[in-house]
């Protein structure tokens, strides 16, 4: 009786086998109109009517594969690079830059539309990624906690270690959150490899609060949030302060936040689009590359990823002049030095910070 | 004729055992392949067993406590369900049962406006007892881990000990009552060695969640906790280690089984079997005064502790809070999730999300449910059941997001995961629902007599016969909450289907998510409103599949 389950098991094995290799084998026949996969995060977002333009123009479908956060979803297209998911891949940022050309997964695309992309942006000089968007992550204050206190806004990271803001900021663990790695570098830029942990042992003696990741930071810890949380500084995005008011339940003239942009206090992220190497449309990847360079799309992302456009030429909605401050002098560090050192950093400050 | 039953009878149980060779063990064979190729490099890595040390501890201390502290409030409440009929009930048992689907930023969220520092009971006490700083602060500490994990878990063991419970046969204790035996006596040596399968079943599930735990340690633990599943994640998303992920998914799955085993180990030692009441002979109104406190303190305990957090929910996604910190009502909330006011792409319609989830729910039910009875019933007729239920628990024990990226590399490229990407999302949630059917179903159908279905057999009755004849009129109730878990395990799950959606077919707790993705008090609010239509369903979810399953009870 055993020896006839077990065979049963090998046969119903095997046709499951056959069953999923015979969908393998038969590739998806050429319909019309052609299809272009684009892999990316899950906070890309983009409007109906710019995707339509594109697909209507080059008579393609556009697909668009979410994976998790940007390190899952790069390390899904590094999994995948022998045979990958999709054409294009979007979503890779400064911190793991280096890491994604180090795995070869994309090919090199000169397109002509790097030439109104200013070439601080452009950091790889075979142009195999190109720069999309950036923004800037910055400590977001509540403006009314300040007034109400009349307390002056600190207006650089030395200014964090005063006994006035004690206890008042609240950052991201840099190992789970990447807006907390993003300050962590803005630390590091600013005050060395050899002084950045001396900054943190001292960040903590005036009791900085540290959570897991954004949502905590911003919803429960952030007085100025809907969470009402006990801390006044949270550590957030430049352009926070303007969703606030773009998503306020109920119409605001101004907003209740807004960024600390003293010099190396914010750290500027850059996001860049890549062809995956491999892909059998490169045509159409060219031209959705094109595409999202372009004006139309460019001017479509600060609303719908609240990022600011790579393209010089796209203009700004209102509400990211009238609500947001730019950092002049962001931080930045070299994606190779970032790529090598991150874990070191991480545990580093872990070992300062957390015990 | 006899033997073609026979053989078909084995034709169905080898099904399970497919289903999980093809989408367990194949996506994950696959991952640890590419994930042991950096393998040699990793082992010289320096501290190597701290790093896999420290996090293993923790997981293991915090999941050892949380079980004893969800047994000891899901003992009373089981107790409380499985013997009293009183009005409400139905609302109650889903109030403690709501928690499961609740995606953690949500309990995190109404846990923060309930007793965070700014939260109502923490101003509440500061304005009543005139105090500068709030007296309760248990955010991102041990205690509020070990809060959470009984506050999501202690439904499980409630439900799978009710069950049990309320089907018990009475004429035992009575005998013992006769005999003189006292209340504890009965207790200690008839009802709980008639329990003890369920127990050992809820127990192991319990310790399985909270071991495998992640939203609450990240979230409201804080970063100073970190335990085996949470390390994966950081391992996998953000170091991009692969080789060091891959050993700690291993280590989790060898002490998933290696637990399961030791639990289950002497599980059949003094079983014994009875026929179930199913009459409910054991329900009763609350008679005299020591019941009726009984019954009054429980209910409070369970309104206090479950009901309060959801109601906050239902209230913050009502509320709108003005500038000078005054509350007003408002359904614009609700309103505003209709709109897509900025023409977005990946605008998720709250329909569509319902629509998804319920999709998925139901698939999920129907393939658990299924393969759920044929395992367990297998199971039961086979000789190493304790190694195989071990082993059907480790998806259980399987970091999600190892899983998540087995998927990945094992089925999208297949031209007809391409077509219908959306079928491997009720398939990875049957992979967690289907160890939690098996392992409610397995306990009922071994306390049914053998004799019973031996009789049957006698008589000519195939065995397909006599597990639709015999068995499963028996274990109705254990069914309905086999079925009743994979229908929200698969409504909230989160942590696979993050890694297979297709922004197409987002699911509610997709959607949850993004909305809490961006700052601004309305995109708090929608998700609030989101969270609140989610329980809503599953509270009418639940009540609609315990009448389905439970109407031709009495015919």
């Amino acid at each position: 009786m055993k020896k006839q389950i077990s065979r049963n098991v090998v046969l119903t094995a095997i046709a499951a086998m056959l069953f999923l290799s015979a969908c393998q084998s038969s590739t998806a026949e050429t319909t019309q109109p052609r299809a272009l996969t684009v892999l990316t995060h899950d906070s890309f977002a983009i409007s109906e009517a710019v995707i339509a333009q594109f697909e209507e123009e080059n008579d393609v479908k556009v697909e668009f594969i979410f994976s998790g956060d940007a390190g899952g979803a790069l390390n899904k297209v590094i999994l995948t690079k022998d045979a990958p998911l999709g054409d294009v891949f979007y979503g890779v940022d400064n911190t793991f830059l280096s890491r994604a050309l180090n795995e070869d997964i994309f090919e090199a695309y000169d397109s002509p539309l790097l030439a109104s992309i200013p070439d601080q942006f452009k950091l790889d000089d075979q142009n195999r990624v190109l720069p999309v968007d950036y923004g800037d992550v910055c400590i977001n204050y509540d403006k009314a906690y300040f007034a109400s206190n009349d307390l002056a806004v600190p207006q650089s990271l030395d200014d964090l270690l005063k006994p006035e803001y004690s206890g008042l900021l609240v950052v991201e663990n840099p190992a789970t959150s990447s807006p907390g790695l993003a300050f962590l570098l803005a630390t590091i830029a600013q005050y060395g490899e050899d002084g950045y942990l001396d900054y943190w042992r001292q960040l903590k003696d005036n009791d900085v609060t540290v959570v897991s990741d954004w949502n905590t930071a911003y919803y429960t810890n952030f007085s100025a949030s809907t969470g009402k949380g006990p801390q006044p500084m949270a550590v957030s995005y430049a352009t926070s302060p303007a969703v606030e008011v773009v998503y306020a339940a109920e119409p605001l003239d101004e907003s209740p936040t807004a960024s600390i942009v003293g010099e190396n206090t914010c750290f500027r992220q850059i996001e860049f689009v890549g062809i995956l190497k491999g892909t059998e449309n490169r045509d159409l990847a060219e031209k959705f590359v094109d595409f999202m360079l372009s004006v139309p799309f460019q001017e479509d992302i600060p609303m719908n990823m609240f990022v600011f456009p790579a393209n010089q030429d796209a203009s700004l909605p209102e509400e990211f002049v009238k609500y947001i401050q730019v950092p002049e002098s962001p931080a930045t560090l070299s994606s190779d030095l970032i790529t090598a050192e991150r874990e070191n950093w991480i545990s580093a400050w872990q070992d300062v910070v957390l015990k | 004729m006899r033997n073609t039953r026979r053989k078909l009878f084995y034709f169905l149980g080898a099904i399970p055992i497919v289903y999980l060779l093809v989408f367990y063990t194949l996506p994950l064979g696959i991952i640890f392949e590419k994930a042991f190729e950096g393998f040699q490099t990793l082992l010289q890595t320096s501290g190597l067993l701290q790093k896999l040390g420290r996090p293993l501890a923790f997981t293991l201390y915090q999941a050892g406590l949380s079980v004893i502290l969800t047994v000891l409030v899901g003992f009373p409440i089981a107790y409380l369900f499985s013997h009293f009929q009183f009005k409400g009930k139905k609302l109650f048992q889903a109030a403690v049962t709501l928690p499961f689907i609740l995606p953690t930023v949500v309990v995190a969220a109404a846990l923060n406006s309930l007793i965070g520092p700014g939260g109502w009971l923490n101003l509440a006490l500061m304005q009543v007892f005139d105090l500068t700083s709030p007296p309760i602060q248990i955010m991102n500490s041990l205690e509020i881990i070990l809060l959470a994990h009984i506050f999501y878990n202690t439904s499980i063991f409630v439900r799978v000990v009710g069950a049990a419970w309320a089907q018990l046969e009475t004429e035992q204790e009575q005998a013992a009552r006769t005999l003189g035996a006292g209340a504890w006596q009965r207790f200690w040596f008839i009802t709980l060695p008639l329990l003890k399968q369920s127990i050992l079943s809820a127990v192991l599930m319990v310790f399985l969640f909270d071991f495998t735990s992640f939203g609450v340690i990240l979230m409201l633990g804080g970063p100073s906790f970190s335990t085996l599943e949470v390390e994966i994640y950081l391992q996998t998303t953000q170091m991009l280690n692969l080789p060091l992920a891959g050993l700690l998914s291993v280590i989790q799955m060898g002490i998933t089984f290696f637990i399961s085993w030791f639990i289950l180990r002497d599980s059949h030692t003094g079983m014994v079997t009875f026929l179930p009441d199913i009459k409910n002979e054991r329900m009763q109104k609350a008679a005299n005064g020591k019941q009726i406190t009984l019954l009054v303190l429980l209910l409070a305990f369970i309104f206090l502790f479950f009901v309060l957090p959801e109601l906050s929910l239902f209230f913050r996604s009502f509320t709108l809070v003005e500038a000078d910190g005054t509350f007003r009502f408002t359904l614009d909330f609700y309103k505003e999730l209709f709109h897509n006011v900025h023409g977005s792409l990946f605008y998720i319609s709250p329909f569509t999300a319902l629509k998804n989830s319920l999709t998925y729910a139901l698939i999920t039910t129907l393939i658990a449910g299924l393969l759920g009875i044929i395992a367990a019933y297998g199971l039961l007729n086979t000789q190493k059941s304790k190694l195989l239920r071990a082993l059907v628990l480790l998806p259980l024990g399987t970091s999600s997001v190892t899983l998540g990226l087995g998927f990945l590399l094992a089925f999208p490229r297949l031209s007809f995961f391409q077509k219908y990407p959306q079928i491997l999302i009720p398939i990875a949630h049957t992979l967690v629902a289907l160890p939690v059917v098996i392992n409610t179903l397995y306990p009922a159908f071994a306390s049914i007599p053998a004799n019973l279905r031996a009789a049957a057999g006698n008589l000519g009755a195939s065995p397909l016969k006599v597990l639709q004849k015999i068995d499963l009129p028996l274990i109705r109730n254990s069914l309905l909450v086999g079925a009743l878990y994979a229908f929200i395990l698969s409504l909230g799950e989160f942590g696979a289907t993050s890694f297979l959606t297709r922004p197409e077919y987002p699911t509610m707790p997709t959607a949850i998510y993004r909305y809490l993705s961006l700052p601004g008090s309305l995109n708090y609010g929608q998700a609030m409103a989101m969270s609140c239509i989610l329980l809503t369903l599953c509270t009418f979810s639940m009540l609609l599949i315990e009448r389905f399953m439970l109407k031709d009870k009495r015919s």
